[in-house]
Protein backbone atom coordinates (compact mmCIF):
# COMPACT_ATOMS: atom_id res chain seq x y z
CA UNK A 1 0.00 0.00 0.00
CA UNK A 2 1.41 3.27 -0.97
CA UNK A 3 1.84 6.40 1.30
CA UNK A 4 -1.55 8.05 1.84
CA UNK A 5 -1.39 11.95 1.32
CA UNK A 6 -4.93 12.90 2.44
CA UNK A 7 -6.54 13.38 5.86
CA UNK A 8 -9.42 12.16 7.25
CA UNK A 9 -11.26 15.58 7.15
CA UNK A 10 -10.05 15.91 3.07
CA UNK A 11 -12.09 12.71 2.65
CA UNK A 12 -14.83 14.10 4.76
CA UNK A 13 -14.92 17.19 2.81
CA UNK A 14 -14.87 15.70 -0.41
CA UNK A 15 -17.96 13.26 0.37
CA UNK A 16 -19.49 16.07 1.50
CA UNK A 17 -19.27 17.68 -1.74
CA UNK A 18 -19.78 15.17 -3.84
CA UNK A 19 -22.84 14.60 -1.84
CA UNK A 20 -24.03 17.12 -0.10
CA UNK A 21 -23.83 17.16 3.51
CA UNK A 22 -27.28 16.47 4.48
CA UNK A 23 -27.46 13.05 2.50
CA UNK A 24 -23.70 12.24 3.82
CA UNK A 25 -24.33 12.59 7.45
CA UNK A 26 -27.19 10.08 6.23
CA UNK A 27 -24.79 7.57 4.26
CA UNK A 28 -22.03 7.79 7.17
CA UNK A 29 -24.34 7.02 10.52
CA UNK A 30 -25.64 3.46 8.50
CA UNK A 31 -24.47 0.11 9.05
CA UNK A 32 -24.91 -2.43 6.49
CA UNK A 33 -24.22 -5.90 6.65
CA UNK A 34 -22.85 -7.77 3.38
CA UNK A 35 -23.17 -11.39 3.55
CA UNK A 36 -21.38 -13.65 1.00
CA UNK A 37 -18.28 -11.61 -0.39
CA UNK A 38 -18.21 -13.21 -3.76
CA UNK A 39 -19.05 -11.33 -7.09
CA UNK A 40 -21.93 -9.53 -5.59
CA UNK A 41 -20.96 -9.07 -2.08
CA UNK A 42 -17.40 -7.63 -3.04
CA UNK A 43 -18.61 -5.59 -5.36
CA UNK A 44 -21.75 -4.13 -3.04
CA UNK A 45 -18.85 -3.82 -0.57
CA UNK A 46 -16.72 -1.57 -3.07
CA UNK A 47 -19.40 0.69 -4.03
CA UNK A 48 -20.88 1.32 -0.58
CA UNK A 49 -17.05 2.45 0.92
CA UNK A 50 -16.80 4.70 -1.42
CA UNK A 51 -19.92 6.66 -0.66
CA UNK A 52 -18.61 6.42 2.53
CA UNK A 53 -21.39 4.28 4.23
CA UNK A 54 -20.50 4.19 8.12
CA UNK A 55 -20.31 0.55 9.45
CA UNK A 56 -19.77 -2.35 6.89
CA UNK A 57 -19.96 -5.44 8.44
CA UNK A 58 -18.62 -7.91 5.97
CA UNK A 59 -19.14 -11.89 5.94
CA UNK A 60 -17.49 -14.37 4.44
CA UNK A 61 -16.08 -18.27 5.61
CA UNK A 62 -14.18 -18.60 1.99
CA UNK A 63 -10.58 -17.91 0.49
CA UNK A 64 -10.09 -15.43 -2.34
CA UNK A 65 -9.54 -18.60 -5.41
CA UNK A 66 -8.32 -17.86 -8.86
CA UNK A 67 -11.78 -18.49 -10.34
CA UNK A 68 -12.72 -15.62 -8.69
CA UNK A 69 -11.11 -13.02 -10.51
CA UNK A 70 -13.43 -12.74 -13.48
CA UNK A 71 -16.04 -10.80 -11.47
CA UNK A 72 -14.50 -10.28 -7.88
CA UNK A 73 -12.94 -7.39 -5.87
CA UNK A 74 -10.40 -9.17 -5.26
CA UNK A 75 -6.01 -9.39 -7.11
CA UNK A 76 -3.67 -12.51 -8.07
CA UNK A 77 -1.79 -11.67 -5.20
CA UNK A 78 -4.51 -11.87 -2.70
CA UNK A 79 -5.51 -16.00 -3.70
CA UNK A 80 -5.56 -17.84 -1.02
CA UNK A 81 -6.43 -14.99 1.75
CA UNK A 82 -9.51 -15.37 3.43
CA UNK A 83 -12.07 -12.73 1.70
CA UNK A 84 -12.80 -11.02 4.72
CA UNK A 85 -9.39 -9.92 5.24
CA UNK A 86 -8.67 -9.38 1.09
CA UNK A 87 -11.44 -7.46 1.42
CA UNK A 88 -10.90 -5.48 4.49
CA UNK A 89 -6.98 -4.41 2.69
CA UNK A 90 -9.03 -3.59 -0.53
CA UNK A 91 -11.93 -1.43 1.17
CA UNK A 92 -9.48 0.50 3.59
CA UNK A 93 -7.23 1.24 0.29
CA UNK A 94 -10.14 3.46 -0.74
CA UNK A 95 -10.96 4.90 2.46
CA UNK A 96 -8.74 3.88 5.25
CA UNK A 97 -11.01 5.46 7.61
CA UNK A 98 -14.05 3.38 7.19
CA UNK A 99 -15.36 1.40 10.23
CA UNK A 100 -15.45 -2.37 9.16
CA UNK A 101 -16.39 -5.54 11.08
CA UNK A 102 -15.30 -8.72 9.88
CA UNK A 103 -16.26 -12.36 10.67
CA UNK A 104 -15.24 -15.49 8.63
CA UNK A 105 -17.94 -17.73 9.14
CA UNK A 106 -20.58 -19.57 7.14
CA UNK A 107 -23.90 -18.16 7.79
CA UNK A 108 -26.88 -20.83 8.87
CA UNK A 109 -30.09 -21.15 10.08
CA UNK A 110 -28.71 -21.07 13.70
CA UNK A 111 -26.64 -18.23 13.41
CA UNK A 112 -28.05 -15.50 11.24
CA UNK A 113 -30.25 -13.67 13.46
CA UNK A 114 -27.34 -13.24 16.14
CA UNK A 115 -24.85 -12.60 13.70
CA UNK A 116 -26.78 -9.25 12.25
CA UNK A 117 -28.47 -8.00 14.91
CA UNK A 118 -26.97 -5.21 14.62
CA UNK A 119 -27.45 -4.56 11.55
CA UNK A 120 -30.23 -2.21 9.80
CA UNK A 121 -29.49 -2.63 5.95
CA UNK A 122 -28.27 -6.32 4.91
CA UNK A 123 -27.81 -7.47 1.42
CA UNK A 124 -27.86 -11.37 0.86
CA UNK A 125 -24.95 -12.08 -1.52
CA UNK A 126 -24.61 -15.71 -1.42
CA UNK A 127 -24.03 -18.02 -4.30
CA UNK A 128 -25.72 -20.95 -3.90
CA UNK A 129 -30.47 -20.95 -3.79
CA UNK A 130 -30.38 -22.48 -0.97
CA UNK A 131 -28.53 -20.22 1.23
CA UNK A 132 -29.79 -17.17 -0.11
CA UNK A 133 -33.25 -18.41 0.74
CA UNK A 134 -32.49 -19.49 4.59
CA UNK A 135 -31.19 -15.98 4.67
CA UNK A 136 -34.21 -14.25 3.68
CA UNK A 137 -36.21 -16.62 5.64
CA UNK A 138 -34.12 -15.89 8.78
CA UNK A 139 -33.87 -12.04 8.49
CA UNK A 140 -37.77 -11.46 7.62
CA UNK A 141 -38.45 -13.66 10.71
CA UNK A 142 -35.98 -13.08 13.28
CA UNK A 143 -35.08 -9.26 12.61
CA UNK A 144 -37.94 -7.34 12.50
CA UNK A 145 -37.32 -3.21 11.39
CA UNK A 146 -34.34 -4.33 9.23
CA UNK A 147 -34.58 -4.16 5.65
CA UNK A 148 -32.81 -7.01 3.11
CA UNK A 149 -31.89 -6.23 -0.27
CA UNK A 150 -31.37 -9.95 -1.81
CA UNK A 151 -30.11 -11.06 -5.45
CA UNK A 152 -31.22 -13.88 -7.67
CA UNK A 153 -30.56 -14.55 -11.04
CA UNK A 154 -27.64 -13.18 -13.08
CA UNK A 155 -25.35 -15.37 -14.63
CA UNK A 156 -24.32 -15.56 -18.48
CA UNK A 157 -24.35 -12.28 -20.61
CA UNK A 158 -27.87 -11.93 -21.40
CA UNK A 159 -29.38 -8.25 -21.90
CA UNK A 160 -27.74 -6.20 -19.04
CA UNK A 161 -31.78 -4.65 -18.64
CA UNK A 162 -33.09 -7.74 -17.43
CA UNK A 163 -31.10 -7.04 -14.13
CA UNK A 164 -34.21 -5.38 -12.08
CA UNK A 165 -34.87 -4.47 -8.59
CA UNK A 166 -38.49 -5.02 -7.36
CA UNK A 167 -40.27 -4.52 -3.85
CA UNK A 168 -41.11 -7.65 -2.82
CA UNK A 169 -43.08 -6.50 0.62
CA UNK A 170 -42.62 -3.80 3.05
CA UNK A 171 -38.89 -4.68 4.22
CA UNK A 172 -37.55 -7.13 1.25
CA UNK A 173 -36.46 -5.82 -2.23
CA UNK A 174 -35.16 -8.47 -4.90
CA UNK A 175 -32.37 -7.66 -7.37
CA UNK A 176 -31.44 -9.62 -10.77
CA UNK A 177 -33.21 -11.19 -13.76
CA UNK A 178 -34.97 -13.89 -11.39
CA UNK A 179 -34.33 -16.41 -13.69
CA UNK A 180 -30.92 -16.92 -14.92
CA UNK A 181 -29.12 -19.61 -12.85
CA UNK A 182 -25.32 -20.40 -13.18
CA UNK A 183 -24.86 -23.53 -15.17
CA UNK A 184 -22.00 -25.08 -17.31
CA UNK A 185 -21.87 -22.66 -20.67
CA UNK A 186 -23.32 -20.12 -18.69
CA UNK A 187 -21.05 -18.87 -15.79
CA UNK A 188 -20.59 -15.69 -13.55
CA UNK A 189 -19.27 -12.93 -15.12
CA UNK A 190 -17.88 -9.35 -14.36
CA UNK A 191 -20.57 -7.19 -16.10
CA UNK A 192 -24.12 -8.84 -15.05
CA UNK A 193 -22.76 -9.65 -12.02
CA UNK A 194 -21.34 -6.33 -11.07
CA UNK A 195 -24.61 -4.45 -12.35
CA UNK A 196 -27.05 -7.07 -10.02
CA UNK A 197 -24.67 -5.78 -7.51
CA UNK A 198 -25.17 -1.87 -7.94
CA UNK A 199 -29.08 -2.82 -7.70
CA UNK A 200 -28.25 -4.06 -4.52
CA UNK A 201 -26.10 -1.09 -3.30
CA UNK A 202 -28.10 1.70 -4.80
CA UNK A 203 -31.34 -0.14 -3.22
CA UNK A 204 -29.23 -0.17 0.11
CA UNK A 205 -28.79 4.07 -0.28
CA UNK A 206 -32.13 4.63 -1.20
CA UNK A 207 -33.16 2.96 1.78
CA UNK A 208 -30.76 4.96 4.11
CA UNK A 209 -32.17 7.76 2.50
CA UNK A 210 -35.81 7.12 3.09
CA UNK A 211 -36.71 6.06 -0.27
CA UNK A 212 -39.05 3.05 -0.05
CA UNK B 1 -63.78 -23.10 -4.13
CA UNK B 2 -61.48 -20.67 -2.77
CA UNK B 3 -59.67 -17.72 -4.74
CA UNK B 4 -55.54 -16.68 -3.54
CA UNK B 5 -53.55 -14.01 -4.81
CA UNK B 6 -50.03 -15.51 -5.79
CA UNK B 7 -47.42 -13.20 -6.88
CA UNK B 8 -50.04 -10.64 -8.18
CA UNK B 9 -52.49 -13.23 -10.02
CA UNK B 10 -55.58 -14.33 -8.66
CA UNK B 11 -56.03 -18.35 -8.71
CA UNK B 12 -58.26 -20.78 -7.66
CA UNK B 13 -58.37 -24.10 -5.74
CA UNK B 14 -60.80 -26.75 -4.69
CA UNK B 15 -60.32 -26.31 -0.89
CA UNK B 16 -58.20 -24.43 1.62
CA UNK B 17 -54.35 -26.12 1.42
CA UNK B 18 -51.09 -25.81 3.28
CA UNK B 19 -48.06 -23.91 1.77
CA UNK B 20 -46.26 -27.58 1.46
CA UNK B 21 -49.14 -28.91 -0.27
CA UNK B 22 -49.19 -25.74 -2.54
CA UNK B 23 -45.79 -25.68 -3.48
CA UNK B 24 -45.27 -29.07 -4.28
CA UNK B 25 -48.15 -29.06 -6.41
CA UNK B 26 -46.88 -25.64 -8.14
CA UNK B 27 -43.11 -27.71 -8.66
CA UNK B 28 -41.58 -25.55 -6.27
CA UNK B 29 -38.18 -26.78 -4.15
CA UNK B 30 -39.14 -25.37 -1.06
CA UNK B 31 -35.28 -25.71 0.28
CA UNK B 32 -35.08 -22.42 -2.21
CA UNK B 33 -38.32 -20.19 -1.44
CA UNK B 34 -39.31 -17.79 0.78
CA UNK B 35 -43.27 -17.54 1.19
CA UNK B 36 -44.93 -14.33 2.56
CA UNK B 37 -48.93 -14.63 3.21
CA UNK B 38 -50.19 -11.69 3.65
CA UNK B 39 -47.62 -10.00 4.42
CA UNK B 40 -45.84 -11.98 6.91
CA UNK B 41 -42.95 -14.58 6.44
CA UNK B 42 -43.78 -18.29 6.54
CA UNK B 43 -41.10 -20.21 8.89
CA UNK B 44 -40.15 -23.46 6.99
CA UNK B 45 -41.23 -25.29 9.99
CA UNK B 46 -44.78 -24.17 9.48
CA UNK B 47 -45.23 -24.98 5.74
CA UNK B 48 -47.28 -28.31 6.61
CA UNK B 49 -49.63 -26.61 9.39
CA UNK B 50 -49.49 -22.94 7.69
CA UNK B 51 -53.07 -22.85 5.79
CA UNK B 52 -54.09 -20.64 2.57
CA UNK B 53 -57.51 -19.94 3.08
CA UNK B 54 -59.71 -17.87 0.69
CA UNK B 55 -58.51 -14.12 -0.46
CA UNK B 56 -54.84 -14.84 1.24
CA UNK B 57 -52.73 -13.37 -0.70
CA UNK B 58 -49.08 -14.86 -1.17
CA UNK B 59 -45.66 -13.85 -2.06
CA UNK B 60 -43.45 -16.53 -3.59
CA UNK B 61 -39.74 -15.96 -4.20
CA UNK B 62 -37.60 -18.86 -5.48
CA UNK B 63 -34.24 -18.11 -5.85
CA UNK B 64 -31.83 -19.73 -8.72
CA UNK B 65 -27.88 -20.18 -7.77
CA UNK B 66 -25.24 -17.38 -8.67
CA UNK B 67 -23.57 -14.70 -6.99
Amino acid sequence: MGDIRITEEEMRQALNGRHTEGVQSRISAARVAVAGLGGLGSNIAVSLARIGVGRLHLIDFDRVDVTNLNRQQYFADQVGMYKTEALRENLLRINPWLELRTDCLRVTEENAAALLRDDMYICEAFDDAGNKAMLVREVLEKLPGTYLVAASGMAGYGDGNAIHTRRVSSRFYLCGDETTEAAAGRGLMAPRVALCAAHQANMVLRLILGER
Amino acid sequence: MITVRINGQEESFTAALSVSAFLEAKGYRTDRVAVEKNGAIVPRREYESCLINDRDTLEVVSFVGGG
